[in-house]
């Protein structure tokens, strides 16, 4: 098992290249000179001097390249144009949110997708199969935002004064924060990588009330996230319910699960033992597949309900040309992506000693 | 008598499915498919309201009424709105335009979109993929790691970084979104080449003579066209929801354009107190992705050997 895993992380450093070259050349790409594109109306020819200086743009492209990913390497995304903040900081400011909406969307969406599959697969041909069917084709073609719209609409205002009542933005309530773990723990003095990470799980206000024992923090954190979860996580339970209810009937009709049955098992052990656990294999890949766009909807979904996360700030960056967050939030992306497919390989071979051996 | 009749039927019925062509047999399935049918009818009113927008839709689109109320709630007569009041089957939205006829134009951008992203991403995704597969060797490599890089990106977010670069703008969200479908449309050619280009057919057909281009052109690439066909209809669905999600966020179709996901984007703060403005065009939106993913799925099921019981 652990050679596959190596195997697997010797096979990311291609794939992470690739990914440093393709942001590289997307900024590259950027019509003009990046001169006058990042200072604007400051540009006169000394400062643009002093600037390609600075950023190493004198040197020749592969020079370049090779700079970026030292930098890239060691945590340093540069600094943003309008008010001279390392990216690395912005990162770790707007970045937990997006992960915590998309693990959370992730969560609901694979709980509940694997459960409307079985009793889909479990009844099939019955209305509760055809409803679920139906559902599902409906949830596939919502637009997320739409969703989210509508849902802050339904839980803040039709559910106004019930105790369903859900509110429709913002990270807290007001009066809850989060407290500076650096701060907490006496770390201010950390730098690089360590203080980055740090912040990050810092700045994570689940991972933070976890960690500080904050109940109060981690009920209200939750609380905020209920709704963009849903809405960021109905596409994906349509697809796994889906996916769950096919895969479950392909194996129901095994003849391993006969020769179960046949030696007097009970239906539940059979469904669950036999059944569950093989149909498990492509549940697990469209899970994997979905979380691009699990990540896609979490930023899609921040700017509705008022989030501070990723997608809000790297919107606003486009509209304001600042490169360097968009560069800098486009590699983070990109590598969380390609580490969480490298985990759905990793729950395959587990669920499946086949694949190990190849 | 009865008896006989009854176990003579399923065998007629069978014999005539085997002397069915494959073309006709999955044109008979698909007409059958309870899911294709909801979704062909869905896709032919909406290509109906979009042929006869001009027709269908009672206001301009673009330009502001004079004596209206700024996003008022609609005005339907059959539902009690006084008669002598102009009707406003959607209401009138923040610029004071009639959203009926924002979304009844909106239908024609919608599916534009999708058929124009869609066919731009297979012809150049369809192309790569082609040549991938049937050069082999290092061009194949070539192609299909660079393609596989793409794919590393989530591709709305993919779509969003490429808009970055290019400048916000319709035709420019249309093209981000083109490129990040590309690599999909060239693993769908690129294994139906795969996995034909050394059949018997094939090489009877190099046999005789027949250059590299008809090899691929005439014999190989028909192969793969049906889960293009297949890929391509659930593409389109994609490609619409990606459309109006850059232009929900602002990066994609600009004002006064009546496209739907910037006209849920305009009035997103108007939510809680002009909901309308927001329910209408997503329910367009949701009806048109709708109509492509029921036909995509029927198709696949039509086209789906596998299914051939």
């Amino acid at each position: 098992m652990s050679s596959f895993i190596a195997r697997r992380l010797l096979l990311l450093f291609p794939v992470l290249i690739g990914i440093l070259v393709v942001t590289f050349t997307i900024t590259r790409m950027i019509p003009g000179d990046p001169c006058d594109v990042m200072l604007g109306e400051k540009a006169t020819k000394a400062k643009c001097k002093i600037f390609k200086q600075h950023y190493g743009l004198d040197k020749s492209i592969p020079e370049q390249f090779v700079r970026y990913m030292l930098n890239v390497a060691q945590g340093d995304f540069g600094t943003t144009i309008r008010d001279r903040r390392p990216v690395s900081d912005v990162i770790a400011e707007r970045l937990p949110l997006t992960i915590e909406l998309t693990v959370l969307a992730t969560v609901f969406a694979s709980t509940f997708g694997i459960l409307l599959g079985v009793v889909a697969a479990l009844n099939r041909n019955s209305t509760a199969d055809t409803a679920t069917m139906v559902f599902a084709n409906i949830g596939v073609s919502m637009p997320i935002f739409w969703l989210g719209l509508l849902l802050a609409y339904f839980f803040s205002l039709t559910l106004k004064d019930t105790p369903f009542f859900i509110p429709p933005s913002s990270r807290l309530s007001p009066g809850v924060s989060i407290v500076p773990l650096a701060k907490l723990w006496g770390l201010q003095n950390l730098k690089g990588f360590q203080r980055f990470m740090l912040l990050l799980v810092s700045n994570s206000a689940i991972l933070n009330a976890l960690l500080t024992g904050n109940t109060k923090l981690l009920k209200d954190a939750l609380w905020h996230l209920i709704l963009p979860a849903l809405a960021v996580g109905t596409i994906s339970l349509s697809v796994i319910a889906r996916m769950t209810r096919s895969s479950l009937l392909d194996v129901l009709g095994e003849d391993y699960v006969r020769t179960a049955r046949s030696k007097g098992l009970r239906e539940r052990l059979v469904i669950y033992h036999h059944g569950l656990r093989n149909a498990l294999i492509p549940i697990v890949t469209i899970i994997g597949l979905q979380i691009g766009g699990l990540l896609s909807g979490a930023v899609l979904t921040e700017t509705i309900f008022g989030l501070p996360g990723v997608g809000s700030r790297a919107v606003e960056a486009i509209l304001s040309r600042d490169y360097p967050i968009i560069q800098g939030f486009s590699v983070l992306v990109a590598v969380i992506f390609v580490f969480t497919n490298l985990i759905v390989d990793i729950s395959y071979a587990y669920l499946d000693p086949r694949i190990r051996l190849k | 008598m009865s008896a006989a009749t009854t176990t003579e039927l399923p065998l007629v019925a069978s014999q005539t499915i085997a002397d069915e062509s494959p073309a006709r047999l999955a044109l008979r399935r698909l007409r059958h498919h309870r899911s294709a049918q909801v979704g062909f009818v869905m896709l032919l009113m909406l290509t109906l309201t979009a042929l006869f927008a001009d027709r269908i839709a009672p206001f301009d689109p673009l330009l502001p009424l004079e004596n209206v109320v700024r996003r008022s709630t609609p005005c339907i007569h059959m539902l009690g709105c006084a008669a002598g009041e102009p009707q406003h089957l959607m209401g009138i939205d923040g610029n004071n335009r009639d959203l009926f006829s924002r979304v009844v134009y909106g239908s024609r951008l919608s599916l534009q979109v999708g058929i124009t992203t869609v066919s731009v991403a297979i012809l150049v995704g369809g192309l790569l993929g082609a040549l991938a597969g049937f050069l082999g060797g290092w061009p194949d490599d070539l192609i299909m790691r660079t393609l596989d890089i793409l794919m590393a990106f989530p591709s709305l977010l993919l779509a969003i970084s490429i808009v970055a670069v290019l400048g916000p703008g319709l035709i420019n969200s249309l093209l981000a979104i083109a490129i990040t479908e590309i690599p999909v449309y060239a693993r769908v050619v690129r294994a139906g080449v795969v996995s034909v280009k050394d059949h018997d057919f094939v090489t009877a057909s190099r046999a005789l003579g027949a250059s590299r281009m008809r090899l691929l052109f005439a014999r190989v690439l028909p192969s793969s066209l049906t889960p293009l066909i297949v890929a391509g209809t659930l593409g389109i669905a994609g490609a619409i929801l990606s459309a109006a999600a850059l232009s929900f966020l602002g990066l994609g179709a600009e004002f006064p354009i009546p496209e739907w996901g910037l006209m849920l984007g305009e009035e997103r703060n108007s939510v809680f107190n002009a909901p309308h403005l927001v329910l209408f065009p997503g329910i367009a939106i949701m009806v048109t992705v709708l109509s492509f993913n029921l036909i995509g799925d029927g198709l696949r099921d039509a086209l789906d050997p596998r299914l051939h019981r």
